[in-house]
């Protein structure tokens, strides 16, 4: 019990002070290392000044003075307490070709759901447009339903991506931002326990399952895959992937056969989250730049065998990184809670 | 309508309690706001230096420019909590701060997802989603901070406080009559002791009609739950019946 408040807070007020610029100098400086001699006396202080904070809660006095030591037996306690796994230095090409593959292999069963919904949304939109071609009007974006697909392809054989040839690089930096944000969008909506996700999914595959039957059904089939596969065939897995991450986002929330709170089965899923969407980010920056550079050309200038050779190697250079990368190398930066 | 403040309180493994406020939605997009606009500065100043890369290719400063853009609207609050530890410039300014949800600090994963989440949290516009989520959650969190398991707090970092201007030093008739002074100590509880050494302390801060009334309702109160013979209080106005009081209260028996 404090006899003499003002005596009390004329001893002690040096050791706050003292505690205070300690944090400080940590905060400031971060790679800072206490030695044993300072982290002693750190955690000295620390004591000390909780004892302070915990007399005071005993009184009737005065919230100024609890106002003053709560952030700063908060910020202490942040600093002596801290559990998270000491940061190493961050390698970006081991995370890309280890961690990035590995944390994908992990979370596999997601990815299974996300294809499959985009697969059944394929399958949905060539249905619809087989049984209603009208409605194409209603499920293909950017005007790709007011046109047939031999004009279009005659139009762009004509035109050899004049559309795009006066600013091919900023065209690329577009794609690559929307892109980007359609990807981040459909991880986010792995709050709503995935639903949204699943539904960004289907919707996305209900439009390329309109467009392929579209094309396939007017004879244009070399020159969809011409076209699509070179920057498709790494966009479209991204979107698969951003679904992945929005679906283990997702499944943490409802957190099925899981004995952990949620707080806890969101703290256990958040770096793997995080590794899935910076590989999309990545994957897409790439497709961003074929498609701008590569994509809009077509015959004569660029044959579509060659296209599609490209655009499939890719493909396949894809699944073979995802599936075998990183294999025999230790989990880079697990996470603390991993499942 | 006024809310009430919402506070987070942390137990430590060494038994000690602390509260930390918790920011309010209005705040939070108040800083948000300041944090675009410095984006947005910032854009305006280097758009004129890049620029000159224009003489050589347009297509290619523009493709930067938007490229930058971009990436410093997403990055800069990544960037910013992860180097000042849970801070931007916007809740520097109005002393605002993301924690972890248990007080401690915050992992790089979490400081991404908060910020990525921000796309959901913003629909369908100027972050309606978010802030309802946060004015109903129990701690103040959008849907980002609920997913990083963070939270944004008000810091609070100075130390106003001196006792010994209105309880001590000062003759207190009521000192006289030591068994109701114990009556009122008994009586009065930790809340209404505080408003009474509050009153004393902010007393400067009222306006004069204001500060009178104050100390009217004060005194009366206390008279209420101890009355002090006529003598005592002779001649006291409110605020020095206040001051006795605060002095009996809180003085070294």
């Amino acid at each position: 019990m404090i006899v003499d408040l003002p005596r009390f807070l004329n001893a002690e007020k040096p050791y706050w002070e003292e505690l205070a610029a300690t944090l400080d100098m940590l905060e400031k400086d971060a790679q800072r290392t206490l030695t044993l001699a300072e982290a002693r006396r750190f955690h000295y202080l620390y004591q000390r000044t909780s004892g302070a904070l915990a007399k005071l809660s005993a009184l009737p006095y005065e919230p100024e003075i609890r106002g003053f030591l709560e952030p700063l037996v908060a910020r202490a306690y942040a600093e002596i307490h801290e559990t998270h796994q000491k940061p190493r230095r961050f390698s970006p090409i081991l995370w890309f070709t280890q961690t990035f593959p590995q944390t994908f292999r992990r979370r596999h069963r997601a990815f299974a759901v996300s294809v499959t919904a985009t697969l059944l949304g394929i399958l949905f939109g060539a249905m619809v447009m087989h049984m209603d071609l009208d409605s194409k009007r209603f499920l293909m974006p950017f005007g790709h339903g007011d046109i047939k697909p031999s004009e279009r392809v005659q139009q762009e054989e004509e035109g050899q991506g004049r559309h795009t040839s006066d600013g091919k690089a900023f065209f690329s930096a577009f794609l690559m931002t929307h892109n980007i944000q359609v990807s981040i969008f459909t991880m986010a909506l792995g709050m709503t326990f995935g639903l949204g996700s699943l539904i960004l999914l289907f919707s996305n595959g209900v439009i390329m399952g309109a467009i392929c039957y579209d094309y396939i059904v007017d004879g244009q089939a070399q020159f969809l895959a011409g076209w699509l596969l070179p920057h498709g065939s790494i966009e479209i897995p991204s979107i698969l992937l951003a679904g992945q991450a929005g679906l283990v986002l997702g499944a943490a929330l409802i957190g099925r056969g899981d004995s952990l709170g949620v707080k806890l089965r969101l703290r256990a899923v958040l770096p793997d989250v995080v590794t899935l969407i910076g590989g999309v980010a990545i994957m897409l920056v790439w497709a961003g730049i074929i498609e701008s550079f590569f994509s809009q050309y077509h015959e004569p200038v660029v044959p579509y065998w060659l296209k599609i050779a490209f655009g499939s190697a890719e493909l396949v250079a894809l699944a073979l990184f995802l599936t075998f990368a990183g294999r025999g190398a230790s989990a880079h930066e697990r996470p603390v809670y991993a499942d | 309508m006024r809310t009430e403040t919402k506070t987070l309180t942390i137990t430590t493994p060494e038994g000690i309690s602390f509260d930390l406020v918790l920011a309010g939605p209005a705040t939070r997009f108040f800083a948000w706001a300041l944090d675009m606009m410095c984006v947005s500065a910032a854009m305006l100043a280097i758009a004129p230096i890049v620029s000159v890369l224009g003489l050589i290719s347009a297509d290619f400063t523009q493709a930067f420019l938007w490229l930058l853009y971009f990436v410093g609207s997403i990055g800069y609050a990544m960037a910013a909590e992860w180097f000042w530890r849970g801070q931007t410039l916007g809740k520097r300014l109005l002393h605002l701060r993301v924690l972890d949800e248990n007080g401690l600090h915050l992992h790089p994963s979490q400081i991404i997802i908060r910020n990525l989440l921000r796309f959901v949290d913003m629909f369908p516009a100027l972050y309606l989603l978010g802030g309802l989520v946060s004015f109903f959650s129990k701690r103040a969190q959008r849907l980002g901070d609920f997913a990083a398991n963070t939270v944004v707090i008000r810091e609070r970092d100075t130390l106003t406080y001196d006792i010994q201007q209105v309880a001590s030093g000062k003759f207190n008739s009521f000192r006289d009559y030591p068994h109701i002074e114990y009556r009122l100590r008994q009586k009065t509880s930790p809340k209404e002791a505080a408003v009474a050494l509050q009153a004393l302390l902010r007393r400067d801060q009222f306006e004069p009609q204001a500060r009178i009334e104050l100390f009217h309702d004060v005194a009366n109160h206390f008279r209420q739950i101890a009355p002090f013979p006529e003598e005592a209080s002779l001649g006291l106005t409110d605020e020095q019946y206040t001051r006795n009081v605060v002095d009996t209260l809180f003085r070294q028996k």
